[in-house]
């Protein structure tokens, strides 16, 4: 069914196209799908992927940035020769697929312990942390007055939004207490300068080739705000898959980042950074006690949601090593 | 009281039967969601042995640390409390040291093959 309304909607955007084939969910919550489908055509196929909200959920949740405001940030990237996807076509009420867009599809893993470990990734691990340095600086560098309405975050706000969030658990924990007292502490303010950040640079969402980073996905939790966050947030020691002497997600160093970035013509301050890495630690162990809260209260009653919520206690060892480390 | 086999033999051995004979025979997307549970059973298993035993050493630590008794979970609240407003950070006496044990103690159960895990208990 959804190739029959995919292949109508092509039809009317793609020249000589005849049709949709090979369409298949790749993750869908309740409220936003990502597709992979490829629209058919005599000179040959074109690989493509939908992300949508489904007819009915109009409104994104809470920190997200609206899938409107996703297409345009993907095409601003893509023209400003950042990897990212073209995006194709932005849906129409008369597509009656929902809200959403459709892009461009990137070949190449996303998968952390494979991109770690597999041979074929061996020559793209060295230079995975310099390039991407060169990437989050171009992201920062997008022009200001092309980009969509966005939240703006500081520090402060993000110290009081996860404090609320821990608090609303009503489930002590004397390590995240301490994290929260050590951020309020050396909060720096206002960053002097804001820019687009990413929010969520990390495996998961880069899609890496054997040739290095080919794209850059989801930016659902885009906001303005500090660029050193997302620095800081690809050093977070959940990303580094058992490779915890390479901060940058398991493959490189924090000067290759930082080279890279200052490359771009960027300034890293490397304080602020480690500042945002301690809060994204804290962070990720708050949504790990977010899943199991949404595991216990339903409708995603699932194992696998279950033991993420076991994994909290991971994002405390990571804090005391971070604020309390032993024996020097 | 109840009869023999305990819970732990029991998840044992339900869990050995799923890791030696049904995973090689499972593929895709289930053979992912049987190997989380598996890790389910596991934790389980590590619980019901170190549970009691850290439970006490930690409310112990919290009794000295805080000059006060009660039930775990309020001792925790009452520490969460003073750490919050200040009254107890890390230049206190003991607090490093007892939230580095309660915090091993926890990845025992929850995540003995954690890289940081393994990297502390190496340098302990």
């Amino acid at each position: 069914m959804i190739e029959d309304q995919l292949g109508r909607c092509v039809a009317s955007w793609y020249k000589g196209a005849t049709g949709v084939t090979g369409a298949a969910k790749l993750s869908g919550g309740a409220s936003q799908e990502t597709w992979t489908f490829d629209i058919v055509h005599a000179d040959g196929n074109t690989g493509a992927i939908l992300r949508r909200a489904p007819p009915g959920y109009g409104a994104s949740p809470g920190r997200a940035a609206g899938l409107d405001a996703e297409a345009t940030l993907m095409q601003l990237a893509h023209d400003a020769g950042l990897p990212s996807p073209r995006v194709m076509h932005v849906l129409t009420p008369a597509d009656e697929l929902g809200t959403g867009f459709i892009m461009q599809r990137i070949e190449g893993e996303t998968i952390a312990r494979k991109i770690l470990r597999d041979e074929q990734f061996a020559k793209a691990r060295p230079i995975l942390a310099r390039q991407l340095g060169r990437v989050v600086a171009g992201i920062h560098g997008l022009p200001a007055s092309k980009l969509p309405k966005l939240r703006e975050m500081t520090a402060t706000k993000e110290i009081a939004d996860l404090e609320r969030e821990y608090r609303s658990f009503n489930w002590p924990r004397p390590v995240f207490e301490l994290a929260l007292r050590w951020l309020r502490e050396r909060d720096p303010g206002p960053s002097k300068e804001v820019t687009l950040v990413h929010g969520d640079f990390r495996h998961g969402n880069l899609i890496i080739g054997p040739d290095g980073v080919r794209a850059v996905l989801d930016w659902e939790l885009a906001h303005f705000g500090d660029p050193m966050e997302d620095l800081g947030w690809i050093c977070v020691n959940s990303w580094r898959f058992g490779e915890i002497d390479k901060p940058v997600g398991g493959f490189g160093s924090r000067e290759e980042l930082f080279a890279g970035y200052e490359e771009a013509g960027r300034k890293v301050d490397p304080d602020r950074v480690m500042f945002w890495e301690v809060m994204g630690t804290l962070r990720w162990g708050i949504m790990c006690c977010g899943m199991m809260r949404r595991f216990r209260e339903g409708p995603d009653h699932s194992m696998e949601r279950a033991m993420i919520g076991r994994r909290s206690s991971e994002t405390e060892i990571d804090l005391l090593r971070l604020l309390a480390p032993r024996g020097g | 009281m109840q009869d023999e086999p305990t819970p732990t033999e029991l998840i044992k051995a339900v869990a050995d039967f799923l890791r030696n004979e049904i995973t090689p025979v499972i593929k895709g997307h289930n053979a992912f969601k049987l190997r989380v549970g598996i890790n389910a059973l596991d934790l389980v298993t590590r619980q019901l042995a170190l549970e009691q035993g850290g439970d006490a050493a930690e409310a112990a630590r919290l009794k000295q640390l805080l000059g006060t008794d009660g039930a775990l979970i309020e001792l925790n609240r009452a520490l969460c409390e003073k750490i919050a407003g200040g009254e107890v950070d890390l230049q206190t006496p003991g607090l490093a040291e007892h939230l580095w044990q309660t915090t091993m103690d926890k990845l025992a159960v929850d995540q003995p093959n954690y890289a940081s895990y393994k990297r502390e208990l190496g340098t302990k």
